[in-house]
């Protein structure tokens, strides 16, 4: 097992990252759009497993970038280049033999915007499994049932199974998508700001889902909702123009920031 | 001194700035009425002087009126606001040290109903000297605690920590002298006794100034000091000053 490095001292109250198993190593990351526009600057960074990991910084700061590396999205943009390492249980998910189909099931992404398929509720959830060639009645009916329960969307949709998921309601979707994502078993599920298309209570909704799936999932989130982060992760990382400033348990970041830039952007002061 | 806290300005959101600043200050006009109470109570018990011990005792409702609003200024910062890192931390000290200043309030309308009582007994000298000694350490603590407060000044706090052991002995030997007066004379016990309740009260406005400095250390370097042992304290304190 290999502990999670976390230089900056912890509180005693917080939970120490280095007790922690590391799910996802980033070392020396840098990224380019182009030749002169460099939006990750070194990123050293471990996320520990089975914790809830957010990523804040104002926009332009390179945290949705960073997130995009950690399934290999950023490989759609072109021009874009990466140096550096990022490993997945000590595997880099860089490497030439690494199947990016099947390292974005283990990693799955959920997108600020709902994005339901145009088809019934159950084939939303079934889809992932489908293109696995998984045709089973019985085996789809316990997936769907099962990710829709672990996305506390069951008691909602259990009757209309079959209704098109574009009637239900933006955070019903959301859920929905998160239930499609979990249902193909994800190691790790990336959030990019999923709850800032959503209505107040939505988004306590999608909150207290994520406070259940970390259970069973590492899961990565931006937000630009400050609140959120100190509500729903364990670690917070803050992200200043490509650089991680400060990355430590949110009980710290919060309260008590080690860095100047942290505590100027999460209390609201000019940088 | 911790950079990030040295002003409540630079905030995009400038009726924010407006809001701690008036919610500090209003923490330190309650300050100052209590100084005065506690100075007031003082010279009253010494001066036997029940027209100036009234007067503090009047006072009371206006402290409690200004304990209320601070609290309620808080809240209202606290729901509007969500205060984060050195803000929440400014919050969390003012309701705190609020909440100190109202009981030095108390303690010193105790000191009043005492020195009430002492002057309907007639003269009475014993216990001055000591009274005196102690209430001038404490006075000094308090006005030491506010400054420290006012410039988010963590060393001074930790002096003001340090001189709460200092008043704790100076308590101890004052009690043995006053015990061994009621020995020598039992017709005094009544009256040494009401001095000790007025001694206990200067005693505890003194704990109470080292709760403030306490808070002080804690929203400017994030520490919690409290229950700590002094020498812990100064190291961990020694550590972050380094920084």
């Amino acid at each position: 097992m290999r502990k999670v490095d976390v230089s900056s001292v912890l509180g005693s109250n917080s939970e120490s990252a280095n007790d922690l198993e590391s799910c996802i190593d980033v070392s020396n990351l840098n990224l380019y759009y182009s030749k002169d526009k460099q939006a990750l600057i070194d990123i050293n960074l471990t996320i520990p497993k089975k914790r809830v990991t957010a990523f804040i910084g104002p926009s332009g700061c390179g945290k949705s970038s960073l997130l995009r590396c950690l399934n290999r999205m950023n490989d759609l943009v072109d021009d874009c280049v990466i140096e550096g390492r990022i490993a997945l249980d000590d595997e880099d998910i860089y490497a030439k033999q690494v199947d990016v189909a099947d390292l974005r099931r283990r990693v799955g992404m959920v997108f600020q915007k709902p994005n339901p398929f145009p088809k019934s509720i159950y084939e939303n959830v079934a889809y992932g499994l489908r293109i696995q060639g998984i045709n089973s009645k019985r085996v789809l009916d316990e997936v769907v049932e099962k990710s829709l329960r672990a996305a506390a969307l069951w008691d909602e949709v259990k009757d209309r199974l079959d209704d098109s998921a574009l009637g239900m309601s933006g955070g019903q979707q959301q859920r929905l998508v998160i239930a499609r994502t979990i249902a193909v078993e994800p190691e790790v599920l990336l959030l990019d700001e999923p709850a800032s298309a959503l209505d107040p209570i939505s988004t306590l909704k999608i909150e207290e889902l994520i406070n259940e799936l970390k259970r069973d999932y590492t899961i990565v989130i931006v937000t630009h909702n400050m609140q959120q982060a100190a509500r729903v992760s364990d670690f917070t990382a803050f992200m200043y123009m490509g650089n991680m400033v400060e990355f430590d348990a949110t009980d710290n970041i919060f309260t008590n920031p080690a860095k100047k830039q942290t505590e100027d952007y999460i209390t609201g002061r000019y940088g | 001194m911790n950079s990030n806290i040295e002003s409540h300005s630079h905030h995009i959101s400038k009726q924010f700035n407006v809001e701690l600043e008036d919610v500090k200050n209003q923490l330190l006009e309650m300050g100052g009425v209590i100084e005065r109470q506690i100075a007031d109570a003082m010279q009253s018990l010494l001066d036997g002087d029940s027209g100036l011990a009234a007067q503090v005792l009047s006072v009371e409702d206006r402290i409690d009126a200004m304990e209320i609003s601070i609290d309620e200024e808080c809240s209202l910062i606290l729901a509007r606001r969500h205060p984060a890192a050195s803000d929440l931390r400014l919050v969390l000290g003012v309701i705190k040290a609020v909440r100190d200043l109202e009981r030095m309030g108390d303690e010193s309308a105790k000191v009043a109903r005492m020195a009430i009582k002492l002057s309907e007994e007639g003269e009475f000298s014993q216990g001055h000297v000591e009274f005196r000694h102690l209430a001038d350490s404490v006075t000094k603590m308090v006005s030491a605690a506010l400054d420290a407060f006012a410039r988010y000044d963590a060393e001074a706090a930790l002096e003001v920590v340090r001189a709460d052991v200092a008043v704790d002995m100076i308590y101890g030997s004052v009690m043995r002298s006053l015990i061994t007066y009621m020995m020598e004379d039992p017709r005094s016990i009544t009256r040494v006794l009401n001095m000790l309740w007025a001694l206990r009260a200067l005693e505890r406005i003194g704990d109470h100034a080292k709760n403030i400095a306490e808070h002080v250390i804690y929203l400017v370097k994030g520490m919690d000091v409290r229950h700590e042992k002094l020498e812990v304290v100064e190291d961990q304190l020694e550590e972050l000053l380094g920084d």
